[in-house]
């Protein structure tokens, strides 16, 4: 939010559009800015229109909403009206995965990525933590063109602890190891972090990690690098198995001449869990606690390769 | 008549769509929309999207009419790696908006009406409904959007012609009271002969209707106007004409 206002002061242009919800987030960047916000109701198909209208008349528009709502419950407005003119409209979630998880399957962002990833002309982003996530804001708003952007809830764990260098389609090498690689998107990176770090103290597995803020493009380079210098690649991602993170890196694996690494797809399985609770609840119950995740990967490992 | 010939060339559809519209364009396109085709990205254009995108032969006549576009470029209407698709399409000279799917454009519209007003510019943003498409839930968000934001720089015109795609209006999801809808909601609304060019025209005078308001242009039109046999009928929704039919439809134009 304090990049969006950086952004918003320097450039007149860039306009923020909420569907009514925000509370005490955005009622800061309305007072500031008055004529570059915009609270449409509980009406995301407007929403999407207007953000589309807006743009075509040389707006930067953020439009704002939890979970789904500014995306599947508009989906083809996203498709029709930003998508298909090229609009400059940044369509921003918050609660990606299971952040929302006590409130049900209504809230759990799960499909998201897969779906906005097929549209074209879409740039896809997840970013790993509040600093990936800060340095968000000014690549998407310089970038061209719809984006959207996958956020977490207010509190994610900080990982980078320095100044990083984040550039849309270009994976960061967060950890080094010779032994398998790691790649994670999204609010997972913390976890995926202390994961790397047990594997190397339990099982003395070193992993390469690679923090895929960006899911569309995808860094190919970094896939294809990380296949041929480690024996194992293991995607994780709070979302479904299908179409988002493993889905993108199985399609390049797919149709790289061997001899390529083993892949494993850590996310959620597609099907619904009607079972709420924290979002560290239902990480857990999905395999992606740290636990759940040294169990399954150091088990991968050693297991012989069918 | 030529998007009756372009219906023709094409065996394409909705030739009734585009003949209910075509006396509202002829007024707007005629000199009513304050545009440069010459400058089709000009800052101060007044906006037209066409929300009804599938009449979209319509619309092609008058910016070929306009001048956007040479006249021969119809002949390409429909046709493999054409400019001028079978719905109103963005890049086409003179169209903004792509559309096609029912119940965006007012969205759209909204939203250039208020980058408009808060820039300060002075153009007007017009666009065309169908009556079938205020079934989408979506053109009543944006019906409710647009007063509460005071966009008297918009202007929708609801062609009325009170046959969509599987039947009367009054049959499939019944409209009336239209202009009472589009009231209580907070527009400035006027009922208009959607085929008579003088009151189309006078209409256009007292833009906006009222200060503070979206106008609200309620044209009770005739699907498949200006040719008998396609008057009311509702297969002119799908089906294009046969040769004898297209030169019995010219002369009926012509005549006109």
């Amino acid at each position: 939010m304090d990049a969006l206002f950086q952004a918003a002061e320097a450039d007149s242009r860039v306009t923020l559009v909420v569907g009514d919800l925000g509370y005490s987030v955005v009622d800061q960047f309305a007072a500031r800015f008055p004529n570059q916000f915009l609270n449409v109701g509980v009406a995301e198909q407007n929403m999407a229109g207007v953000a589309a209208g807006l743009a075509l008349s040389g707006q930067i528009v953020f439009t704002y909403s939890i979970a789904n709502f500014p995306t599947f419950r508009c989906l083809e407005q996203v498709r029709n009206d930003i998508c298909y003119h090229g609009a400059d409209v940044k369509i921003t979630a918050v609660g990606g995965g299971f952040a929302y998880g006590a409130l049900g399957v209504s809230h759990h962002a799960t499909e998201d990525l897969a779906i906005m990833r097929s549209l074209p002309g879409m740039t896809v982003i997840a970013p790993g933590d509040p600093t990936e996530a800060a340095r968000a804001v000014p690549a998407v708003i310089a970038r061209s063109g719809p984006c959207y952007v996958r956020l977490g809830k207010a509190g994610e764990p900080q990982v980078h602890t320095g100044p990083i260098d984040f550039r849309i389609g270009q994976a960061i090498r967060v950890r080094e190891g010779g032994d398998l690689t790691l790649i994670t998107t999204g609010g997972l990176l913390a976890n995926t972090m202390a994961a790397a770090e047990e594997l190397s103290r339990q099982h003395r597995l070193e992993a390469t990690v690679f923090s895929m803020h960006t899911l569309k493009p995808l860094d190919t380079d970094a896939v294809v690098t990380a296949a041929r210098q480690t024996a194992m690649v293991v995607t994780i991602e709070e979302h479904s198995v299908i179409g988002g993170l493993g889905g993108a890196v199985a399609e390049v694996l797919a149709e790289q001449d061997a001899p390529r690494a083993r892949l494993m797809r850590i996310g959620i399985p597609s099907a619904f869990d009607s079972r709420v609770g924290t979002q560290a609840y239902l990480r857990e119950r999905h395999g992606l606690s740290v636990d759940a995740l040294v169990g399954s990967i150091a088990g991968a490992v050693t297991a012989p390769a069918i | 008549m030529r998007s009756v010939q372009m219906v023709h060339r094409a065996r394409s559809s909705h030739i009734g769509s585009a003949l209910s519209i075509a006396d509202l364009l002829a007024v707007l396109y005629g000199g009513r929309l304050r545009v440069d085709p010459t400058r089709p990205a000009w800052e101060g254009r007044d906006r037209m999207v066409l929300s009804k995108g599938h009449a979209c032969v319509a619309l092609y006549a008058a910016l070929a009419e306009r001048g956007y576009f040479p006249v021969e470029w119809l002949d390409t209407f429909y046709q493999n790696g054409t400019l001028l698709a079978g719905h109103a399409t963005a890049g086409t000279p003179g169209i903004d908006v792509s559309t096609g799917s029912l119940g965006h454009g007012l969205s759209i519209a909204c939203g250039m009406a208020l980058a408009g007003r808060r820039a300060g510019a002075d153009y007007r943003v017009f666009t065309v409904l169908s009556d079938g498409e205020c079934d989408e839930g979506s053109t009543w968000e944006a019906v409710l959007f647009a007063p509460h934001h005071r966009l008297d720089n918009l202007v929708a015109i609801v062609d009325y012609n009170k046959i969509q795609s599987l039947g009367r209006v009054e049959d499939v999801l019944n409209l009336d009271p239209l202009a009472d809808k589009w009231r209580a909601f907070g527009w400035a609304v006027r009922e208009i002969d959607g085929h008579d060019l003088a009151k189309i025209d006078a209409a256009m005078d007292t833009l906006p209707l009222q200060a503070h308001r979206p106008t609200c242009l309620i044209a009770h039109t005739v699907k498949g106007k200006g040719v008998s046999f396609m008057e009311n009928r509702l297969a002119w929704h799908y089906r294009p004409p046969e040769d004898d039919e297209l030169a019995l439809a010219l002369e009926e134009l012509t005549s006109a």
